[in-house]
């Protein structure tokens, strides 16, 4: 993380994630640097999936924030390397995905191949705490979130999915 | 892939696209643009240093990415034709996601081929305006797609080996192609986990479930091997396949006898000459699946939206 000038740092870490508007680009992980030299700003920004689409959305807001923050000169830069994971968002994005209905993750790691009998991580409910939940599809309404469901109050749920 | 720019005088003060005059909004009051698309944001590889590293040729990486970037987006194009057709909408869901991650890999790869080469030619140019002949797929990935079956069987194969050689691509000197590689290990990793839960699922569900499995194993494995088969190109980038072919046979030899499913005897489809789909040398199945993929941005060019 690259230490910057506080001030466009902060205009750029405030930056709502426009799939996920309860985390800032900054909760999330992806808003991977800000550098200031003279008047010009850079943001770095680093996607989630690769077939995000929400990434130009991000990076257009980035640049038009900063721009009304006051920053006449403004570069908006994507870097792809290290890969994002979902262990770059932080413990106040993972409390407001939680307030929000949406699980947050575990702990990052490749899902293994596995061949014996399915067993599932204990997810907890968001919505009432229960942890008698079952996965319903791996996939959801984004390329980051999975559909579950609660047995106990009966309730589906998204939740963010380990990458 | 991406909006196409206007040409200059494209869109005139009598051109009324509802769509158009919401890109051109300008800022909203609170400082937020409206809509990203034509704001020039959309580059994969918006800033990325694209120099390409000493020691390796412009023209051989720029093929090397075509080849890998035309099997993502083809693939991407068979799964998204699923949309509307899956047994069950979770499954349409999942499809489309699969697709959707393949699609992004395959707009980072030809968006950094078109780099590489010199011929500054962007992701929209090579995906929509190249030719049949001049796609570098493997067969595998532009065959029908069959029934749900014959799919999850191309999937199981197709994701099996390329997330071996994303693994082993992570660590290539290409910076650009390591970071894609390091990124997509992860999401052909769900892709592979997801075609062996179907797998197993199918072939150890019932008589008539697993004979459909096997039927589409037996109708796609003749085209796994030629992801093994190195072409000159991946031997000058220093990716040869061929190292792949006995474990990825492995993984999915113990994934079948899990699945109670046999592994196909079939000999690899004959190539032409020599030659197959790196060489731009297709099955008849890939012209219909680019003339409906093309046909849009070739009715409409320079369009934006």
């Amino acid at each position: 993380m690259v230490t910057a000038p506080a001030a466009a740092w902060d205009v750029a870490a405030a930056v709502p994630d426009p799939e996920l508007p309860m985390l800032t680009l900054a909760e999330l992980g992806v808003l991977a640097g800000v550098e200031t030299e003279g008047g010009a700003v850079t943001a770095w920004l680093t996607p989630t999936y690769s077939g995000c689409p929400a990434i130009a959305e991000m990076a257009a807001d980035v640049d038009a924030r900063l721009r009304a923050a006051g920053y006449p000169d403004v570069r908006v830069r994507l870097r792809l390397d290290p890969p994002w994971s979902t262990d770059r968002i932080t413990e106040d994005g993972r409390r407001k995905l939680a307030e929000a209905g949406i699980a947050p993750p575990g702990p990052a790691g490749p899902p293994l191949l596995r061949l014996g009998p399915t067993r599932h991580r204990v997810v907890s409910c968001p919505q009432c705490g229960g942890t008698d939940t079952e996965e319903l599809s791996r996939f959801g309404s984004t390329a980051c979130k999975a559909l579950w469901r609660c047995r106990d109050c009966r309730e589906p749920f998204e939740r963010i999915k380990e990458i | 892939m991406t909006d196409h720019h206007a040409m200059p005088g494209h869109h005139g003060a009598g051109d009324d696209h509802v769509y158009l005059a919401l890109s051109e909004a300008g800022p909203e009051p609170d400082g937020e643009a409206r809509w990203a698309y034509g704001t020039g944001f959309s580059d994969p590889l918006l800033g990325v240093d694209t120099t390409v590293p000493a020691g390796l040729d412009g023209a051989d990486l720029a093929a090397y990415c075509l080849m890998l970037g035309d099997d993502a987006l083809v693939l991407a194009q068979r799964l998204t034709e699923w949309c509307t057709r899956a047994p069950e909408l979770e499954e349409e869901v999942a499809l489309a996601n699969l697709g959707l991650d393949l699609l992004g890999q395959a707009r980072l790869l030809l968006t950094r081929a078109g780099q590489a080469d010199g011929s500054g030619r962007g992701e929209d140019e090579l995906a929509y305006w190249r030719e049949e002949h001049e796609f570098r797929n493997v067969r595998l990935v532009e065959a029908p797609n069959g029934d749900f079956a014959h799919s999850v069987a191309r999937l199981l194969l197709f994701a099996t080996a390329r997330g071996a050689l994303y693994r082993l691509l992570a660590g290539h000197p290409d910076p650009v192609l390591a970071a894609v590689a390091a990124r997509g290990v992860l999401e052909l990793a769900y892709h592979q986990e997801y075609a062996t839960a179907w797998t197993l699922r199918l072939g150890d569900g019932t008589p008539y479930s697993a004979a459909r499995m096997q039927a589409g194993l037996d109708a796609v494995w003749p085209l796994l091997d030629e992801l093994f088969v190195p072409h000159a190109v991946e031997l000058r980038i220093g990716a040869d396949p061929s190292a792949l072919r006995e474990p990825v046979l492995r993984t999915l030899a113990a994934v079948l006898a899990e699945a109670g499913l046999t592994v196909p005897e079939a000999r690899p489809l004959a190539s032409v000459g020599g030659r197959a789909g790196r060489d731009g040398v297709h099955t008849e199945a890939l012209g219909p699946l680019l003339a409906e993929f093309q046909v849009v941005a070739r009715a409409n060019p320079g369009a934006t939206w």
